[in-house]
């Protein structure tokens, strides 16, 4: 598995995901690698999942994710995502998301006004999606957050649309932000682009106090392979 | 332009200053290289006062492959690696706007670690704000701390580095006069360190990054006088940061280091343009000519004075080998900063400036960098202090022990201070083993197998009390918070925070402090590769406490150290170091002095260095051995504060101290050298404690639920752990969040 980790200008978890992938997921020699890809490439390198990470890309001027999604590659990405490609979009990869108009709702300023950076509890809300296949319904797990504007706001109409076709993937213990129904992460309607404010990537590493994140590239992994094996 | 003597005041200039200025020129200067002066010598460049005595501190060790002088200093880490670290201060700006004034702090002391090549991996800092509460400056302090909060988190969060630990003190004495001294560090390759030294005649001198404006112009003079009413005024001369663009800076640089085709280069901190042409020249032997019209600006009509004055942020200035410009260009064009030659290399030594065709600036490089006046400011008298030895009443029996440690704990210094540094990102780039709220944090650095572990210390109200003493107590809490996590101190950085120093009272503060800094640094093998230095910090004539910050950076082989808190019930609880001595006189530096008792007299604790390290050695030791559970190391608040900051929301413990004629002392005196241990294998812990001949006495266990101490027959202290947790964690959200934002 090839993972492309897109660099925007102010991107700044892009090294984190990189590690994560090469350095924690420990899968069989050759088998998933991580490289960079520079904001304004116009293809995606054969990649087999693209990382939107976390940082502050532009700046975050004007609003969080705004001009990103202008960015060159954002158009590849767009395409990938139609072709079917996984997407994940952690922190501000997710609010890039959500203004490019490829996940419904909003990231609004935490409720409470303030950066929060803390470790979370997470509730795996469904399986039945290529970035948490290889966990339980119902885990729980713990990952930090570290945002500015991660309050996740939507319609109710698209709140239960969400629901109903079981596409939030993760639900915060304690809401840190005055996210709407503790909505930490959610899918698209075809399930191959997640956006998520916790960083599953900052917990991949028994050094760093939680390896829960892994589960997420460990999902992945797993998709692109049995992808892969479909396709041949 | 004529200078007249009202000018020369108004540039904060002595006459006898001037007068030299004329002899190094042999002329008079003009206006604009007046203004040059100013800055170069202004005490904040210059360290007029304090480089005599700034000689006194050991700056030489195994691990020191950069000392003072350069942008940072650098130790060796093995492994063909090395680490850039300094501490800088942004007081004066934080005070007259807090947002900005805090944000460029950490953005300045960034760029003086990437300048060296070394990507930034941990920032702390260190705070001094007025009382939130009980302070006829309350409503203002707590805009100030919310500002300087909110302009730390905006900056480095957004830059992308890891604020990982600190310290955050409240006294009356810094309502006017806030401390924002943040310590920052970076890793690079051994082979690959950039130093500011200018060279190669006919080399183009390249200016990269924001354009230059008008903001910031004399900013080190303002920091370099006290305040007046009239300071406020000066809101334009504090900078505005902007994180991204100097992320964008940072990764640039990084990448044009690469190419091989930069000679040199140094950030434009302080004194902007001026200081960062003249510094290198001077650092080179050479000369540098620039011409002003080639400068990148924000708004036309700048003249030579505002644009080598200004300190506007996000900015450097690069020496790269003739003919290799381009490959400087293209990294810059791909980061979308502007990158322009400026100026050349010249052989004369002399800083020349042109604009509009004409030579504004003819100045020997040395002249400004290295021949600025120095001082021996009259220090033969005693430092001031205004506190009395003896305890002003017989000190009174208390009642309530409950009540004490539960106010003590929520005391502003003493309480948690998570509400602030939960605004910080302290997990990116995922090197953060210990964040915010232990002894000391711990970065691994992911390309070795060694971690590094720092601390930043200062007690001001021991250093009023006493600033020599109080200065060695820093130096060793911090290397007592390096051990209790298992690193060796390497090297240090210092910010020393003080008041006018043309008052001889206050000079001898200062003299007092540093020497009381070499003398623990050399002791403690933690010499001083760079700081900082921050006078005038007086308002209306009213000074600060004396506050020397000690930043020590440690090293360890990669691991997570035993934790803070106790981690199960029945370990056996160990005082590492003994319960210590005290006395009427010196339990008056004592937090329960103030927050109880509203006071302040006497002495800091004593300190036995001997003792120390014999302590340092030994939890290293035990840590190593694999016995420790958990470790603390106890400072303010004493003991039965630290044995509350051990207990978790379900484990505390029961402590039996043996008998005492005064519960109050042993309960909450500050003797240094002590560390709260648990441990399964306390046989193991008193033969390394014997070993290194230290007392080790066990004084409890850990148990569910509760903390109680007493004496073996009565409690003193017997409190649900739920109760001292709550008041610890909801004590500063509740001091500090009481203004209403309009």
């Amino acid at each position: 598995m090839k993972v492309g980790v897109i660099v925007f200008p102010g991107s700044n978890c892009d090294h984190d995901a990189w590690y994560a992938v090469n350095r924690n997921l420990h899968a069989a020699p050759g088998e998933c690698s991580a490289e960079y890809i520079w904001h304004d490439s116009s293809t995606l390198n054969g990649v087999d999942a693209v990382v939107l990470p976390g940082g502050f890309s532009y700046g975050d001027y004007l609003r969080c994710g705004a001009i990103a999604r202008f960015s060159p590659v954002m158009s590849s990405v767009r395409e990938f995502a139609a072709a079917g490609g996984l997407v994940l979009g952690i922190c501000n990869g997710f609010q890039i998301l959500v203004e490019a108009g490829l996940l419904p709702g909003a990231l609004l300023r935490n409720e409470h006004l303030k950066f929060i950076c803390k470790q979370v509890a997470l509730r795996t809300e469904t399986v039945d999606s290529p970035f948490t296949a290889t966990m339980r319904k119902g885990e729980i797990i713990h990952v930090p957050v570290a945002h500015g504007d991660g309050r996740y706001f939507a319609d109710e109409a698209t709140l239960d649309e969400l629901e109903r076709e079981d596409r939030v993937a993760f639900r915060y213990l304690e809401n840190p932000n005055g996210s709407v129904r503790d909505i930490a992460g959610i899918l698209n309607r075809e399930r191959n682009v997640l956006g998520m404010m916790p960083h599953p990537e900052r917990a991949c590493d028994p050094l760093m106090g939680s390896v829960e994140g892994l589960g997420v590239f460990q999902s992945i992994l797993s998709s692109v392979s049995a992808l892969s094996l479909n396709a041949k | 332009m004529t200078i007249t003597p009202e000018l020369i005041t108004q540039h904060q200039l002595s006459v006898a200053e001037y007068d030299k200025i004329v002899s190094l020129l042999g002329r008079e200067p003009s206006y604009t290289e007046l203004g040059v002066f100013s800055v170069m010598w202004s005490e904040h460049c210059s360290y007029k006062s304090s480089r005599i005595h700034l000689k006194k501190l050991p700056v030489t060790g195994k691990y020191v492959v950069q000392g003072p002088g350069e942008n940072a200093g650098i130790i060796g880490i093995g492994g063909g690696w090395v680490v850039a670290f300094k501490i800088e201060s942004h007081n004066h700006p934080s005070y007259i706007e807090p947002f900005q004034g805090a944000a460029t702090g950490v953005g300045g002391i960034l760029r003086d670690i990437f300048t060296m090549g070394a990507r930034p991996i941990a920032v702390l800092d260190s705070l001094r704000f007025g009382p939130p509460v009980n302070s006829p400056h309350a409503a203002r302090n707590q805009r100030i701390v919310e500002g300087v909060v909110s302009g730390i988190s905006h900056y480095g969060n957004c830059f992308g580095v890891p604020t990982v630990g600190g310290e955050c003190v409240f006294e009356e004495c810094y309502s006017a006069n806030p401390l924002v001294n943040v310590f920052a560090l970076g890793i690079c390759k051994e082979n690959e360190v950039f130093y500011a030294r200018a060279s190669g005649l006919g080399n183009p001198v390249i200016y990269v990054g924001a354009k230059t404006g008008r903001d910031g112009i004399h900013g080190a003079s303002m920091a370099s006088a006290e305040f007046t009413e009239e300071s406020k005024q000066k809101r334009p001369n504090v900078q505005v940061g902007d994180p991204f663009l100097e992320k964008l800076l940072l990764e640039a640089c990084i990448e044009a280091m690469k190419t091989g085709a930069i000679v040199a280069i140094q950030d434009m901190g302080a004194a902007g343009l001026t200081s960062s042409t003249c510094e290198m020249g001077s650092r080179g032997g050479v000369g540098i000519d620039i011409d002003l019209d080639l400068v990148p600006q924000r708004e036309p009509g700048m003249t030579a004075y505002e644009m080598l004055l200004s300190e506007s942020q996000e900015r450097m200035l690069i020496v790269a080998e003739k003919g290799r410009e381009e490959e400087v260009f293209r990294v810059f064009r791909k980061w979308g900063l502007d990158a322009v030659t400026i100026g050349v290399v010249t052989e004369d030594g002399n800083m020349r400036v042109r604009h509009l065709g004409e030579i504004k600036v003819e100045i020997p490089n040395p002249a400004l960098a290295d021949e600025a006046p120095k001082y021996d400011r009259p220090h033969n008298v005693k430092p001031f202090r205004k506190a009395p030895m003896q305890p002003p009443f017989a000190l009174p029996v208390s009642a309530d022990f409950n009540a004490d440690l539960l106010r003590l704990v929520s005391s502003p210094d003493l309480c948690s201070k998570r509400w602030i540094w939960e605004q910080f990102d302290y997990t990116v780039r995922t090197n953060t083993i210990v964040g915010p709220g232990s002894d000391a944090a711990v970065v691994r650095v992911k390309e070795t197998d060694q971690s590094i572990a720092m601390s930043l210390d200062g007690n001001g109200r021991y250093c009023y009390l006493d600033p020599r003493e109080g200065a060695k107590l820093a130096v060793a809490e911090c290397c007592r918070n390096l051990a209790t996590t298992g690193a060796i101190p390497v090297a240090a950085t210092n910010n020393l925070n003080f008041g006018n120093p043309e008052r001889p009272e206050i000079m001898a503060q200062l003299v007092e402090a540093i020497e009381g800094i070499a003398e623990a640094c050399t002791f403690f093998d933690a010499p001083i590769t760079g700081g900082n230095v921050s006078l005038y910090n007086e308002t209306l004539g009213e000074g600060i406490y004396p506050t020397p910050v000690l930043g020590i950076v440690g090293l360890m082989q990669t691991a997570v150290p035993a934790p803070v808190q106790f981690r199960s019930e029945r370990a056996v609880v160990v005082l590492l170091g003994g319960i210590g001595e005290s006395d009427e006189i010196r339990f008056g530096s004592s937090q329960y002095a103030k927050v109880i008792l509203n006071e302040l007299w006497g002495l800091p604790p004593l300190l036995d260095m001997a003792k120390e390290k014999r302590v340092h050695d030994c939890i290293r030791e035990a840590i190593a051995a694999g016995v420790v559970e958990s470790a603390h190391d106890l400072s303010d608040g004493g003991l039965a504060v630290t044995l509350s900051e051990c207990c978790t929301s379900e484990i505390g413990a029961v402590v039996a101290l043996g008998p005492s004629d005064n519960a109050a002392m042993t309960l909450f005196h500050e003797a240094p050298s002590r560390i709260l241990v648990t441990t399964f294998d306390a046989v193991k812990l008193f033969e390394i404690a014997a070993r290194h001949n230290v007392e080790c006495p066990m004084i409890g266990v850990t148990i569910k639920g509760w903390l109680q101490i007493g004496d073996g027959d009565s409690m003193w202290i017997d409190t649900p752990v739920n109760d001292l947790k709550q008041s610890f964690e909801n004590a500063l959200p509740g001091l500090v969040s009481q203004v209403v934002h309009a």
